[in-house]
């Protein structure tokens, strides 16, 4: 029996037995579409292979901007546009009175660093209110953790019987969405 | 088990001769007489060519910047200097280099191995599941505890008895109404700076800090041959009351030795200050012992997260270091109060560039170094972000002592770098020699399988 456009989800109820089927699915070279967790499983990522993130390269770009931004506004606003004598500061250039904005320009460097990497994130995550759930199984959000394979140009029968042999505990065939 | 090769002891020694060569060339070029000291000034101002050619502008231009910069002896009255009060002013800061230069070398590795116990007791008293593997390194690194502690003493000592005039509260008549030298501000804290309740407090830190040292060797000695935990749960207890002497007695050990060398300034977060500078130099010399070893074949179980955890340690510390320089610096900038500003006015005009530069050295250079995480796992990487941050908080210590004891009169030659490397040779010879007495790896400590696993 082949399956056309159908995908398999097989449900675990431990991590531990998860990751080994996630490591035997790759070694049989099942293509693995997602895995639904509970919560964070560590080295999931390594046994599906994914590529690590680039989240932290971003962030430290945003910082530079961040501080970039705080340096050319203070610069243009307390030395350039109006360089007031406040206090006896020493207002000529920027590097005399620079310790004076090094709190903001920490902050605004933390700040964009901080802010523009979430945004990063929810983006690339494809993340924002109203969004609808993707969830195959309101179980993976509680106690289940569920690894969806897809099924094309496979037996389904064998692929079940694999799948079962890795400890799933329920074998569901289900028809493609997209 | 390993073994002090004949190579690396005879380094040591080649370390220690030739600093105290270098040392001792310079030592007797140094003027030792007003006309010495007249005669070289002469000589740099020719040198220079300058336009301040006549005696009077000269020694008027001296005058001036020796009586606001504060920094050092004789005069702060703000009166003009005569030339032979100022040639007299300037022996005395050459008087004081060789002193400083063996003062800071010494203080230098002596804070490496103060701070190095500190964070061997922090491992226990947090239970860390990581460390357990370079614990042996960190209690060979604490072995220069006991020297470089009773060479410090000896040199306050010498300080105390008037051998040289590093802390001028010390000076004769300083504290008598009556005399020449009084001086009405370090009169009114010679209820503090007196020489024998320093010398009494310097000598109690001493023995608090190495009895720790001796109970906590002999504990983990005790664990490895015990069937129970029962040595290490003493360890953890002793790890957590040390701590707590530890932060009192550091604290007041870095007003003592180092802030009351400029005994008219006070910092609050000082003793902080010098303690991050302590932690991040003793962490990156744990880290590079670690390496060295490992690179020797030693340490087998010792992995690259382990070296990652140290990197980590060196770059928060070194961050942590520059929040601190800053806020002292910039509370003392911004409200530029006449009385604390001079710390860092003498420092910025006379030390400009090893003022920056340790900047660069402390914080850019680990900052952007030591910033990706999979530098941290190079070894090599994390070697050469080591030895700028050491050499960084040498420049750190330098800034520190130096404008307080010579002034303007400083210069890098052969009596620091000479001193330097007779101390680096002692430390080599001292840490390497211990961490060959006893197997680097703890037999039954409860938390080793922990750490041969650890993975990051």
């Amino acid at each position: 029996m082949s399956t056309g456009s159908h995908v398999i989800h097989a449900l675990y109820t431990d991590d531990d037995v998860l990751m080994n089927a996630v490591k035997e699915a790759k070694k049989k070279h099942l293509h693995i579409n997602e895995v639904y967790t509970p919560f964070p499983v560590h080295g999931l990522d390594k046994a599906m292979g994914l590529a690590p993130t680039k989240l932290a390269i971003t962030a430290f770009m945003y910082g530079c901007v961040g501080l970039t931004v705080a340096i050319t506004m203070m610069n243009f606003i307390m030395i350039e546009d109006w360089p007031q004598n406040i206090g006896g500061k020493p207002s000529f250039s920027y590097i005399e009175n620079m310790p004076a904005f090094v709190p903001i320009m920490f902050e605004l460097t933390v700040f964009f660093a901080a802010h523009l990497m979430v945004i990063t994130f929810y983006m690339r995550s494809r993340l924002w209110p109203f969004k609808k759930a993707e969830n195959p199984d309101v179980r993976t959000t509680d106690d289940h953790f569920l690894m969806e394979i897809d099924a094309s140009g496979h037996d389904a029968q064998e692929l079940a019987d694999f799948l079962v042999g890795t400890g799933a505990t329920e074998i569901n065939l289900v028809a493609n969405e997209e | 088990m390993y073994t002090l090769s004949k190579n690396l002891k005879l380094t040591a020694f080649i370390f220690m001769a030739v600093g105290a060569i270098l040392f001792a060339v310079d030592y007797y070029n140094l003027p030792s007489t007003t006309e010495e000291v007249a005669a070289m000034e002469a000589a740099h101002g020719d040198g220079h060519g300058g336009g301040h050619e006549t005696e009077a502008t000269h020694d008027n231009g001296h005058g001036e910047a020796a009586a606001h910069g504060e920094t050092s002896s004789h005069s702060e009255g703000g009166h003009e200097m005569t030339p032979e009060e100022h040639n007299e002013h300037v022996l005395g800061q050459y008087q004081n280099k060789p002193w400083s230069a063996i003062y800071i070398a010494a203080f230098f590795f002596f804070m490496i191995a103060l701070a190095c116990l500190a964070f061997y007791a922090i491992q226990y008293a947090s239970q860390a599941g990581w460390s357990p593997l370079v614990l042996r390194v960190m209690e060979g690194i604490t072995a220069y505890l006991l020297p470089g502690s009773i060479i410090m003493f000896i040199l306050l000592c010498l300080s105390s008895s008037h051998v040289n005039h590093m802390f001028h509260w010390m000076a004769e008549g300083i504290t008598d109404p009556d005399n020449a030298h009084y001086d009405k501000l370090i009169d009114g804290k010679s209820g503090y700076l007196n020489i024998p309740f320093f010398l009494g407090r310097a000598a109690f830190f001493i023995i608090g800090w190495n009895l720790y040292r001796y109970f906590a060797l002999k504990f983990s000695k005790n664990q490895d041959e015990a069937t129970d935990n029962r040595w290490h749960k003493k360890s953890f207890k002793a790890a957590a009351m040390f701590l707590v002497f530890f932060i009192y007695t550091e604290s007041i050990m870095s007003w003592d030795w180092i802030m009351s060398l400029d005994p008219h300034w006070f910092s609050t977060l000082f003793g902080w200050y010098v303690f991050a500078g302590m932690m991040v130099c003793a962490i990156t010399t744990i880290a590079l012992v670690t390496i060295v070893l490992k690179s020797q074949g030693y340490l087998k179980q010792v992995n690259d997260s382990h070296i990652h955890d140290l990197a980590k340690f060196m770059f928060a510390f070194s961050i942590f270091w520059t929040y601190l320089w800053f806020s002292q610096f910039m509370l003392i900038w911004y409200s530029n109060i006449p009385e604390e500003v001079t710390y860092f006015i003498t420092r910025i005009e006379d030390y400009n560039l090893p003022f920056f530069a340790m900047l660069g050295m402390n914080f850019v250079f680990p900052l952007l170094l030591l910033m990706n995480s999979d530098f941290k796992r190079v070894n090599w990487f994390v070697v050469m972000a080591g030895i700028v941050i050491l050499l960084g908080h040498y420049v750190d210590l330098f800034n520190m002592v130096m404008p307080a004891t010579v002034g303007k009169s400083w210069s890098f030659g052969f009596v620091e770098i000479g001193s330097l490397l007779f101390f680096l040779g002692l430390f080599i010879f001292v840490v390497f020699r211990s961490l060959s007495k006893r197997p680097l790896e703890p037999k039954r400590n409860p938390l080793i399988e922990e750490s041969k696993h650890f993975h990051y």
